[in-house]
């Protein structure tokens, strides 16, 4: 995007308006695009299909009202929240409180900006990508923080306590397992990331060495605990804490956190994908060769099929796991992942100085290890599936 | 807790002060703690009962016996048919009325798969506390198939009023029975896997075992009952060590806690105490079937029920524990006094004693492993 404004400022599109109004009017509309476009519709939709899943995971039905299959619920569920009263708790300091929800929202839409979803899809591709995500996704927790604080309610600072110290632990093995994509691609910048990949899974990150496949799944878990979800959602653990730090947020207000909740299950995703899981690249077809068009929507599908895969498993994880302790979960970051994941980063730089043949063939390995865990995975899911006695779940009078 | 300062810096720490409840998702009906934490730390507990109390015991001084048994549902209405079963027992006693066989068999029936659905509300909300969502509804599907048989059985879904004086209401029906059977053979797998799903659940193992343990000495001292004692490794069931009904004539384990995790009396042997009894509710229900007897399911008990005037307590093994009613006659229509006994008022005055030190995620875990119930706990 940034560059198509620059070519559009070298042809003289916008010949006598200064450089800066037009980047500053550039921002705003893509802002408005992409948040009215992409991220208002996949957030509510993944809310919709959350929803669904988790149902009939728990043999129930979910919301099938509105819509087809009741994929519009999230607008309805939006319009109802716009026309809730405002309510601000007489007790909470109102600027705060008010604010918090947006500046929770603010971290988690700017990481949209370096979110490569096709080879020229990309809002800005800032040579500091990864950087830019952990420093933005980081904002997320002062809105938390304020969130708990404002409310002038025990259970509110509770979460928001809570809340804080998870994120702000988390962050570090969660950096610490992008360092080592880092380090291999020798580039920040997201796009840079990706082209350092290749379409075929043998390319991908994610099978370089055992350490960096180990690393994916650190950073996984990691983004779990810091996008609040189960098993580490403590700051809202509802039977503990009530709603935590949403304990006194009613309407739109209260909507502003989980529409950057589920919205930022598609970042987790996106940035596991971009950096492990070879992101938008797509095998070189000849169909592709002529047709820019249809290879930038191959590209966008094949991104948001990988990205989104993440987010299924995010909901699977929800729908099985019960919630850590708050102590434990504290342990399980720093006794386990921190010196886990340092681990990973210095047998990811040991590989980068390992003989080519050597370092292919353990490549390789990992890759059938990877294939291994998927088939007997499979296999299971298919004898689970066999073994269910649907008719005896379904019949409502045996 | 270090309340005074350093005279220096000015600042200084105190105890923070929640309402736990009345209102709160996770204890269970209207409950209250007032906490006092440092931090997540709870230093004290104190249970505050009382929000749902509705004079059951003085409403049974102004009703008839036959109409008190409605009454006695309410009682605790997760369990409604052991609380009839017991006032029952307590005025057959009194009036020396002998129950028909097959209203014995019936009112065994009736009363295990209640305590199969008991102990499902018991594991699944338990499982919710702990923050899984999903063997909740499973638990609350299968209890669902369970309120469709008393359906019907007795053509109510939970205050059953099923057990009357001297029988019970309806006979059960041939049909009924082998419904009842092929629900049976449908939950036992069910169980399996409910346990595949969370009781091996390795998160929820951590956060149970070793937690809130209690010893059997305080088992005693604190006067639990049912699952909360067998927990603690007591081997004390109603149904096996004063026998009532037909209980005698079946065979039963009583399920103890064996320190399956972790320490003897911890949360989660009391968990698994109940999903154990489950099972050998399942077993129990599987024998009356076979064994039950033909003839009338209710004896001939005169309308104007007048038992001579004595007292009598009657107890039965409810799903949370000891259940007893003291009933006094002066010889008239009216009971002169109805006292009731229940499991979750003592098991209450425990969590005062178990929680200090423990965290605010233990107390929620401690209050669903005794399964306290609100409506017991105050009638």
């Amino acid at each position: 995007m940034q560059a198509f404004i620059d070519q559009l400022i070298q042809e003289g599109a916008f010949a006598g308006v200064p450089r800066e109004v037009v980047y500053a009017i550039a921002m705003v509309l893509t802002a408005l695009i992409v948040l009215s476009v992409f991220v208002a519709p996949l957030a509510g939709v993944t809310s919709w299909l959350e929803r669904r899943v988790w149902a009939r995971m728990q043999s129930r039905i979910g919301p099938n009202r509105v819509g087809p299959q009741g994929v519009l619920q999230w607008l309805a569920d939006g319009i109802k929240n716009l026309l809730k009263e405002d309510l601000i708790p007489a007790a909470a300091d109102a600027k705060l409180f008010s604010l918090a929800p947006y500046v929770v929202f603010m971290g988690f839409l700017c990481t949209f900006v370096v979110i490569p979803f096709g080879a020229n899809l990309i809002v800005a591709d800032l040579n500091i990508g990864i950087l830019y995500i952990l420093a933005v996704t980081s904002l997320v927790v002062v809105g938390i923080l304020m969130a708990g604080w404002a409310s002038n309610n025990k259970w509110s600072l509770l979460g928001g306590m809570r809340s804080a110290a998870q994120i702000v632990s988390y962050e570090i093995p969660a950096g610490l397992a992008l360092l080592n994509v880092v380090f291999l691609a020798g580039t920040m910048s997201m796009q840079g990331i990706i082209k350092a990949q290749g379409w075929a899974p043998w390319d991908w990150f994610l099978f370089n060495n055992p350490f960096i496949f180990a690393a994916f799944f650190l950073y996984f878990t990691a983004a779990l605990a810091e996008g609040n979800r189960t098993p580490f959602d403590i700051p809202e653990a509802e039977s503990e804490l009530v709603a935590g730090y949403v304990t006194e947020y009613s309407g739109m207000r209260f909507l502003f956190f989980f529409f950057a909740e589920w919205g930022n299950l598609y970042v987790i995703g996106a940035v596991a994908t971009t950096l492990f899981l070879g992101g938008w690249q797509v095998p070189p077809l000849p169909i592709f060769d002529n047709n820019p068009l249809l290879l930038g929507i191959a590209q966008f599908v094949t991104f948001f099929v990988k990205a989104y895969m993440w987010v299924f498993v995010a909901m699977w994880v929800r729908a099985t796991l019960p919630r850590v302790r708050v102590d434990q979960l504290m342990a399980l970051c720093w006794k386990y992942m921190v010196p886990l994941s340092f681990i990973c980063l210095l047998g990811t730089i040991g590989f980068m100085f390992m003989p080519e043949n050597l370092h292919r063939v353990i490549s390789a390995a990992t890759l059938g290890f990877a294939v291994a865990v998927m088939v007997v995975f499979l296999v299971r899911v298919v004898f689970q599936i066999r073994n269910a006695k649907p008719e005896l779940y379904l019949k409502p009078h045996i | 807790m270090n309340d005074t300062a350093p005279a220096s810096t000015g600042f200084y720490t105190e105890d923070m002060t929640i309402s736990v409840g009345p209102q709160h998702p996770s204890t269970h009906g209207v409950l209250r703690f007032v906490v006092k934490t440092d931090g997540e730390v709870i230093s004290e507990a104190i249970p505050d009962v009382g929000y749902l109390h509705r004079s059951i015991e003085k409403i049974g001084e102004k009703v008839t016996y036959h109409g008190y048994v409605p009454y006695t549902d309410r009682a605790d209405y997760l369990a409604a048919m052991f609380a009839n079963q017991a006032f029952c027992l307590a005025a057959e006693r009194l009036a020396g009325i002998e129950v028909t066989r097959r209203g014995e068999f019936c009112r065994v029936i009736a009363c295990e798969l209640n305590r199969i659905a008991s102990h499902l509300i018991s594991v699944g909300t338990f499982g919710q506390d702990i923050g899984a969502m999903t063997p909740f509804v499973h638990a609350l599907r299968e209890r669902e198939t369970i309120n469709n048989l008393m359906e019907e059985i007795c053509g109510a879904r939970l205050t059953y009023n099923y057990i009357r004086i001297g029988g019970v209401g309806y006979d059960i029906l041939p049909e009924t029975c082998t419904r009842i059977e092929a629900f049976l053979h449908h939950f036992e797998p069910i169980v399996d896997e409910f346990n595949r799903l969370l009781s091996g659940n390795k998160i929820f193992i951590e956060r149970l075992a070793g937690v809130a343990v209690v010893s059997k000495e305080d088992a005693f001292s604190y006067n639990l009952v049912g699952p909360n004692l067998r927990g603690s490794g007591v081997k004390w069931d109603i149904r096996r060590d004063i026998p009532y009904s037909i209980y005698p004539e079946l065979e039963f384990e009583v399920p103890i806690g064996t320190a399956h995790v972790g320490v003897l009396g911890d949360s989660f042997d009391r968990y698994w105490v109940r999903i154990r009894e489950m099972q050998e509710s399942c077993k129990i229900v599987r024998q009356c079937l076979s064994m039950m007897p033909k003839g009338p399911a209710i004896a001939k008990v005169p309308r104007k029920f007048r038992p001579p005037a004595g007292e009598c307590y009657a107890r039965v093994e409810a799903p949370r524990g000891d259940m007893g009613f003291y009933v006094v006659s002066d010889g008239s229509e009216y009971p002169y006094r109805v006292r009731i006994r229940t499991g979750s008022y003592t098991a209450m005055s425990i969590i005062d004693k178990l929680s200090k030190g423990i965290m605010v995620a233990d107390l929620i875990a401690l209050i669903g492993s005794l399964d306290v119930d609100a409506p017991e706990i105050d009638r």
